[in-house]
């Protein structure tokens, strides 16, 4: 893994980068270890709040979102907006389990079960 | 020696306009290629069961190729390379002002993937069973099994190459924003830039911002097709109305990837030929704009009647409905352009006026369709055939037109023949109509899509119902029948037409200062801008233009930012 | 106004990569909503594997944006250096990958068994793909950096990995703990 930087004056930037690695290792951990608790809410709670905060921070550290020009953010943030708007068209459409004229009559294959035809 | 320089000059060129040439020939040489495929099925809709001259008889699964091959073909090998890839690749360097693009390689790249993608899509006619017959929306399970499809290897083949040229538009598109965000010339703000360009780079994001979830669906296709896995399957616990979702999703914004470069062309002929400044330039920005952002909330109007929720179809009609408002709106402003001008009508101009007068029939007969009742009914008709064709026609084929007739001369130094190109006009226009009114009857009166013989359905073998089909038929072989004085007219004026000159048009945007063909670095001097695009008859001026690097008048904002106070 | 042009191009990039991704991804979620009884298969990946590439690819973050900091300084061989440690997490990455899905598949968890399996290939194959085309980038990349040339490339090679540890960041949970 990377060596110690030799002038001090560089350090400074570098540890700056290794203490959010630090951080970032850190997240990980709590995300494994939500699971163990064994309260599911804990568990998605801990593994996707994790992913957001994680992703947030290597975004504006690592990528440098936080000194980046705005609109550059306001454009990574559209895409996401668009990809909500494609969840919410679409998801209702495929959770429905049953309707007023239809019903989902799929099976739940056994365990282990093939899908080739 | 001499073949080691045709190469690089002309197949290994990183030069704009040489990649524009390559986008616009192979894009022409496809639509070919679409062109006979709808021959040949139009033929046996109108006389079915006759062996169809030049190609033979055709049978059901035949007809599903072609009609497949000819919607593929002319949305994703002839409009966008044309409309995107070609004019954006030769007009965007030259009307900024600036010698190549900002990544020459990569547009080099782009052009080869497309071309491979071609290649693939073309050697799928003649793979065993032929050309990918689930239509051009294919949707699962019919595009991914091939004991339904019937076409194994094409169903594949196909989905390579749509994904290839997804891959080759995402690259050019980066090109063509980046390039137009950061290489202007000094002087030329944002609002400075021609239309045509504003609307290549909105449509380039638009394309980059829809096609990710298609891609994603393409390759789960993909893998159902040729492993076996089960994404659209309800068998397995698949949807495939996810499918459906997934390429409206893309679909819907794509017509308006393709549409805004047409309208960007327009907008640049009606100036020129009604010597008169675009009426609501930053407006027409804006709201293309807008169009392009309502436009990813408005996909599900193409599966009214696919079971979805009907309360979400009555959120899209909405959707839809409002949609119409802004390209509208931008018509408008368009007439408000021509309105008062003088108006000379060239070659480009009558393409220009006839995609308005076109376009707004396309666009109000899509109101039908946008509501979901009467959708109910008109799905999948001829109804809704019609109305993409009149809008899909003007977009494609009428917008294409009206960039080349305008632009030959900058890219080829020569002047096409105005008698012939009336000549085109007329046949091409007249004919289209014919073609396609009679299906907005039959549609309305009950003719289903993708049916090879509609003499089958009872109801649907009315004498007068088949002389309508018959009369759209002679329509359409009569319209192919004038392009070849395009061909002859285009091929000829290359070589022997009279010669341009820089600026044959009396224009004012910048391309009109590079030479005619315009050299490789495009200009002798990189110009500097001092004004907008559209200076047409100003006051107190003798030309009735007033290009944008010549220097003089009063300055903008803008322009004393960068140029400092002076003197007029 | 204006972001260096070979950096704007790859904020571009990511742009369209977000809705590839994110159109792959929500599908994922939505059908994984749907059905439930995927917690059966979804049971067999293993956390500690995920969770130790979820460790390499941080780290390996962490050596791309310090040869960013390098390059920013003019210090070519160090960032080329930083580099070539950022593609051997890529390497083992996919390593640990490819012993994970025969392990997988040995145990007959298939891309078809089941519709489960059949988007966790997909997703964490594309995943993979973006992986190596960024290892392979990375090192054209670090053995011109090493020269003291295009140090620029450093930094946008670096975005582009950094948006891979991104994706990962979020499969992981998908995968490997939201069972």
């Amino acid at each position: 893994m990377p060596q110690q930087s030799h002038a001090s004056v560089h350090s400074h930037g570098q540890t700056h980068y290794i203490r959010i690695w630090a951080i970032l290792c850190a997240l990980l951990a709590v995300s494994v270890a939500g699971p163990m608790v064994g309260i599911r809410f804990v568990t998605l709670a801990t593994a996707f709040g994790v992913a957001i905060v994680k992703a947030f921070i290597v975004c504006s550290q690592f990528m440098h979102l936080n000194i980046e020009k705005k609109f550059v953010v306001y454009i990574l943030g559209a895409m996401l907006a668009f990809m909500i708007v494609f969840f919410s068209g679409v998801a209702p459409d495929v959770l429905e389990h049953e309707g007023q004229q239809w019903q989902k009559t799929y099976v739940e294959p056994a365990a282990g079960a093939s899908t080739e035809h | 020696m001499i073949d080691e320089g045709l190469i690089k000059k002309y197949l290994w060129s990183t030069d704009h306009k040489i990649i524009a040439m390559q986008y616009l020939f192979t894009g022409m040489l496809m639509a070919l290629i679409g062109g006979f495929t709808v021959y040949v099925f139009r033929m046996q809709l109108a006389f079915p069961g006759q062996p169809v001259p030049l190609f033979g008889r055709v049978s059901a699964a035949t007809y599903n190729s072609l009609v497949t091959m000819h919607g593929t073909i002319m949305i994703f090998w002839v409009a966008m390379p044309v409309l995107l890839a070609a004019f954006g690749n030769f007009l965007i360097p030259l009307m900024l002002g600036c010698d190549d693009m900002v990544f020459p390689k990569v547009n080099r790249l782009s052009y080869q993937v497309f071309l491979l993608s071609a290649i693939v899509l073309v050697a799928s006619f003649f793979v065993p069973h032929g050309a990918f017959g689930g239509a051009w929306t294919a949707y699962p399970p019919l595009s991914a099994r091939s004991t339904y499809n019937l076409t194994p290897y094409g169903s594949t083949l196909w989905v390579i190459a749509v994904a290839l040229e997804f891959a080759a538009f995402l690259l050019g598109g980066v090109n063509f924003v980046t390039t137009a965000m950061n290489s202007r010339a000094p002087g030329m703000t944002m609002f400075d830039v021609p239309l045509v360009v504003w609307m290549i780079v909105i449509a380039s994001v638009l394309f980059m911002a829809s096609v990710g979830p298609l891609l994603a669906g393409a390759v789960m296709l993909l893998l159902d097709q040729t492993l076996g896995t089960g994404f659209y399957d309800p068998a397995t616990g698949g949807d495939p109305v996810l499918w459906q979702h997934l390429f409206w999703f893309f679909g819907h914004p794509e017509v308006y990837v393709v549409l805004l470069p047409a309208m960007g062309i327009v907008a640049e002929v009606i100036a020129v030929f009604s010597r008169k400044k675009i009426f609501g330039y930053k407006t027409i920005v804006y709201t293309a704009v807008a169009t392009g952002v309502i436009s990813f909330f408005v996909w599900a109007h193409h599966q009214f009647i696919a079971g979805i929720d009907p309360r979400m179809a009555s959120l899209f009609t909405v959707t839809t409905l409002i949609i119409s408002v802004p390209i509208a709106e931008m018509v408008f402003l368009y007439i408000a352009t021509l309105y008062g001008g003088s108006i000379t009508l060239t070659t480009p101009m009558l393409w220009a006026l006839s995609f308005i007068a076109e376009f707004m029939i396309g666009g109000v007969t899509g109101i039908f369709l946008g509501a979901a009742g009467s959708d109910i009914y008109l799905h999948d008709t001829y109804f809704v055939l019609a109305h993409f064709h009149y809008t899909f026609f003007p977009i494609a084929i009428i917008g294409t037109f009206t960039g080349v007739t305008f632009w030959f001369p900058k890219m080829f130094g020569r002047m096409m023949s105005e008698r012939l190109g009336k000549i085109h006009f007329w046949g091409t226009i007249i004919a289209f109509n014919f073609i396609f009114i009679p299906l907005f009857i039959t549609g309305a009166a009950g003719d289903q899509r993708r049916v090879y013989n509609h003499l089958g359905f009872p109801d649907l073998a009315t004498p007068w119902r088949q002389d309508l089909r018959i009369v759209a038929t002679m329509a359409l072989v009569t319209m192919l029948a004038f392009q070849p004085i395009f061909i002859f007219n285009f091929i000829r004026s290359m070589f022997k037409g009279a010669l341009a000159g820089a600026n044959p048009w009396r224009a004012n945007t910048l391309e009109w200062l590079a030479p005619s063909p315009p050299p490789h670095g495009n200009f002798a001097e990189l110009p500097v801008v001092y004004r907008g695009p559209y200076e047409y008859s100003a006051e107190d001026r003798e030309e009735d233009f007033w290009p944008q690097h010549i220097p003089g008048g009063m300055p903008t904002p803008a322009e004393t930012a960068v140029h400092g106070q002076w003197q007029a | 106004m204006d972001v260096p042009t070979g950096r704007l191009a790859v904020w571009w990039v990511l742009a369209s990569e977000i809705v590839i991704f994110g159109g792959l991804l929500s599908s994922y979620v939505m059908m994984r909503l749907r059905h439930g009884a995927w917690a059966e298969q979804a049971a067999h990946t293993n956390t500690w594997v995920g969770a130790f590439n979820t460790l390499v690819l941080l780290t390996s973050s962490l050596s791309a944006v310090l040869a960013h900091h390098a390059a920013e300084r003019g210090d070519g061989p160090r960032a080329a250096t930083l580099l070539r440690y950022t593609i051997l997490g890529g390497g083992i990455f996919v390593l640990v990958k490819s012993f994970e899905w025969t392990h997988e598949i040995e145990q007959g968890f298939t891309i078809t068994s089941s519709l489960f399996w059949s988007f966790y290939y997909t997703a964490a194959g594309l995943h993979a793909a973006h992986v190596i085309a960024g290892m392979v980038i990375m090192f054209i990349v670090a053995r011109t950096a090493a020269r003291n040339e295009a140090l620029h490339r450093v930094e946008n090679i670096g975005i582009y990995w950094h948006f891979v540890d991104v994706v990962w960041i979020f499969l992981f949970p998908l995968l490997y703990i939201a069972k």
